[in-house]
């Protein structure tokens, strides 16, 4: 009998679905102590949620089945206990709390009722849960409580709602707490907050905190052991530091090297020619909500310019205006000369051949019914002038392997390729028009950290050949500092900042750039551990 | 909300404009009503004789301005076959059908929410299979032979139930049971697939793992949610049987709106005609709005 708080021993977890039996995880084995934080870390598909899955019990059987293993809770065996012992369990004694809180919290009822809940079903009577929901609603941050307890879900921000969520999980004082991907669809400066909120919350209460994420950023902020997880097997187990030092098997090495803001920085351009896209004043307003306000930026050809900034910050709304899928309301955007805003539309179809755009989620952005030589070949057929028919099949072909895919593929259709191929179709779909400037849109955010950097050679080795110029919309900071020569930083609608890659990282003139940098996660956990002090630091300034 | 409602009753008005105006012309299209109402035989003096008093001299315009100022008054005209009011015949009707309508609905709603929301939790469970077969076949099966069928069977073979009327509770068995069939089908099958979409949305995982037991996760969390779809079919089966349940009125000799329509038409009652169909075209009215209602106090996200 060991003494760990929550044990999986030899777990095996299959999942039988119609193409065949997937094992998710096999024989993974891994502990949780109180007062501890242990992180699993993987990509995606790596089975990383799976065993804290089993431990929930949330895995439905059919499809999935526990084919071996034991889940010991303080000794006793999980996987053996009556499904009633098991609820009796889950939000008293083991709580959770998952990804994107927005679907994981139910719109139909208020917060109020959803934090009270967590006590009602485990026996607290409904007017003492619904003060306690306040009381915690109050401790994890959420202000004027008294107020929002009975707002819905849609009334509070991302942040706000994975508070909300802590809050909630945290109601009975479990003795551990699960947190799958808990910050990965928010912003880098609320990730700091609610990271932090949860090392308070551990500190204070003693209790376990799982950590399931696929962000070493995240590992070197939080974790004290980490177990690293690929195609459902764990490869490596120790403590942080230990781990991102001294990776000892070749995933985990591979796995840190794709990490990105390690590499050498971009120096400028200087092309000694005038910048291919000039932007100016370019501001956009829906009803009396200012979304883009006197933005005034250049690309260079051959330039790569990132766009930062946290969602809410016009980023998108700049490359929206510029494609004219909006009306700007006032500005102007000259591109080789010409203002893009004030075009007729005869003269904007034939430039658009020149701006291309890829967009952050290719299984979106792709017609599903359509093959991807079709969806590439569609170009010449909207754009008849740039190829003689004869030749398209070649040079879709000839596009493919420039990507990097096998143009055997050619009739095959998305759905059958991995996230990060399809990614690279839809980069072959923008070059078929022979572009000279592609607008990115968070183009590398959906994919796995070592899918990103190959995106992102591809990329740049695209850039090299063809001279193409990039404006690269991003939330990913150490992404952008290897990738562009330039930076701008927005916030609210505003440009406050930008420069060339090495000013913005490494003398930022603005606040705001400031506390972006400092909330960014380095899988460093040194470096982390700087960036901590560095953030308390800005906290503690006058804002 | 008020402003919601506001534009609704002004569009609905526009609409029943449009109906008015389509149903008067329409029934000038189909000739001079002279021919309709008098029999074949009759002399020309008593056709002149009936353009005078019905005022069917008048010029097609006029004949319009005094059938909407009759409407405005909420005149309908005598009917002609049964000496009353057009618009009382129709509302004696109406009270019929709407308790009938209402009855059959209510029994419909209950059961098919509860059978198809436990048919989604366990999906491919025996209760789903029979749920689902027996729902098909409901939903596939024609009325009127249903209708017969049961009169064949539970009136004349097993004399349990009466086979028309309406005098006794048990009068209204059949009538209700063969309107039940189809919308149960219907709406179980729709609630099911709903129902089994939500029990896999990610608000259901984290009341799971709350802790919180099965009966409320099906009932409190999820059925809520699935319910959106659901109300839009409720009502497209409610508004069928305002409409009239025609077939299922005449074989049951059930005194509803349905059947005084029919009946209406074959006699050429043309002002009791005119007066249920303004009559269901009102409550369907009525009916849509307390969906609308009904969907945003369900969903605290439809603000209108």
């Amino acid at each position: 009998m060991t003494g760990h708080l929550l044990e999986v021993r030899n777990l095996t977890v299959d999942f039988h679905t119609a193409r065949g039996t997937v094992h998710a995880v096999r024989d993974v084995s891994w502990h949780l102590d109180r007062g501890e934080c242990l992180a699993i870390l993987g990509e995606s598909g790596s089975g990383k949620s799976v065993s804290a899955s089993a431990v929930m019990d949330l895995i439905d059987c059919p499809p999935g089945q526990i084919v071996s293993g034991r889940i010991l809770f303080e000794g006793q065996d999980l996987l053996t206990l009556s499904p009633d012992a098991r609820r009796e369990i889950n939000g008293r004694r083991i709580a959770m709390i998952f990804q994107d809180p927005m679907s994981h919290l139910n719109p139909v009822y208020s917060v109020g009722f959803q934090i009270a809940e967590i006590m009602t079903a485990h026996g607290v009577a409904r007017a003492e849960a619904r003060a306690r929901a306040l009381e915690l609603m109050r401790r994890v941050g959420i202000p004027a409580p008294e107020s929002r307890i009975d707002a819905y879900p849609h009334q509070f921000s991302g942040g706000q709602r994975q508070r909300l969520m802590i809050a909630m999980a945290l109601a009975l004082k479990p003795d551990i707490l699960i947190a799958d991907e808990p910050t990965t669809a928010l912003d880098v400066t609320v990730q700091a907050q609610i990271l932090a909120l949860l090392e308070e919350l551990q500190q204070e209460t003693g209790m376990g905190l799982l950590l399931i994420t696929h962000d070493l950023g995240v590992v070197a902020e939080v974790a004290d052991r980490v177990v690293v997880m690929n195609s459902g097997e764990i490869v490596e187990t120790g403590s942080a530091a230990e781990v991102y030092r001294t990776p000892r098997h070749p995933y985990t090495a591979k796995l840190i090297a794709a990490v990105p803001g390690t590499g050498e920085m971009a120096a400028p351009l200087d092309t000694g020619i005038g910048p291919i896209l000039d932007v100016q004043g370019l501001t956009k307003v829906f009803g009396d909500f200012t979304a883009l306000q006197d933005a005034s930026l250049t690309v260079l050809p051959g330039e790569t310019v990132a766009i930062v900034g946290e969602s809410g910050s016009g980023k998108s709304t700049l490359a929206k205006t510029l494609l004219r899928l909006e009306d700007a309301t006032a500005g102007a955007a000259f591109y080789a000369g010409r203002d893009l805003i004030a075009m007729p539309p005869k003269e904007l179809f034939a430039l658009r051949r020149e701006i291309q755009m890829v967009f952050q989620d290719p299984t979106q952005s792709l017609n599903p019914r359509m093959s991807v030589g079709q969806i590439i070949a569609e170009a010449f057929v909207i754009h008849p002038g740039i190829l003689p028919k004869d030749r398209r099949a070649a040079r879709v072909q000839d596009l493919l392997r420039q990507v990097g895919l096998d143009p055997e593929h050619i009739h095959r259709y998305p759905h059958q390729f991995s996230g990060g191929q399809r990614q690279r179709i839809a980069i072959a779909r923008a070059l078929a028009l022979e572009p000279k400037l592609i607008i990115c849109d968070e183009a590398v955010s959906a994919l796995d950290v070592s899918i990103q950097a190959q995106v992102i050679d591809l990329l740049n080795r695209l850039q090299d050949e063809l001279g193409l110029s990039y404006l690269f919309i991003a939330h990913d900071l150490p992404l952008v500092r290897d990738f562009a020569h330039r930076v701008v930083v927005m916030q609210g609608g505003r440009i406050v900042e930008q420069g060339p890659v090495r000013q913005i990282f490494e003398a930022p003139r603005e606040a705001y750039t400031r506390a972006l940098l400092a909330a960014s996660l380095d899988p460093d956990p040194d470096v982390q551990a700087e960036r901590r002090r560095a953030r308390a630091q800005l906290a503690e300034a006058p804002a | 909300m008020k402003g919601f409602l506001g534009k609704r009753a002004i569009a609905s008005a526009i609409s029943l404009v449009g109906l008015i105006i389509l149903v008067f012309f329409l029934s000038r299209l189909t000739g001079d009503p002279t021919d309709l109402y008098l029999p074949l035989d009759a002399s020309q003096e008593a056709r002149e004789n009936f353009r005078n008093i019905h005022g069917l001299n008048d010029p097609l315009m006029v004949q319009f301005g005094r059938f909407v100022g009759d409407l405005a008054r909420l005149d309908f005209g005598m009917s002609i076959r049964r000496a009353e009011p057009a618009l009382d015949a129709v509302l004696r009707g109406f009270a019929w059908t709407l308790q009938l309508a209402a009855i059959t609905m209510v029994l419909v709603t209950l059961l098919a929410i509860v059978i198809g929301s436990l048919a989604a939790f366990r999906v491919g469970g025996l209760f789903d299979r029979l749920a689902t077969f027996f729902s098909l076949i409901g939903a596939s099966a024609p009325d009127f032979w249903i209708a017969i069928v049961a009169i064949v069977l539970f009136s004349v073979n097993l004399g349990w139930v009466p086979t028309s009327g309406t005098g006794t509770p048990w009068h209204w068995i059949l009538p209700i049971g063969v309107l039940f069939i189809r919308p149960f089908g219907l709406i179980l099958q729709v609630v099911r697939g709903s129902m089994i979409s939500t029990l896999s949305s990610a608000y259901i995982k984290t009341a799971r793992a709350k802790g919180v037991k099965n009966r409320p996760i099906i009932f409190v969390h999820a059925l809520r949610n699935a319910m959106l779809p659901v109300i839009t079919v409720i009502g497209d089966q409610a508004a069928g049987l305002l409409n009239g349940a025609v077939v299922v009125e005449s074989i049951f000799g059930f005194p509803g709106v349905g059947k005084l329509m029919i009946d209406s038409i074959l006699q050429r009652d043309f002002a009791v005609v005119l007066a249920a169909i303004m009559v269901t075209a009102l409550a369907i009215f009525v009916m849509n709005l307390l969906i609308d209602v009904l969907y945003a106090v369900l969903d605290p996200r439809i603000r209108y």
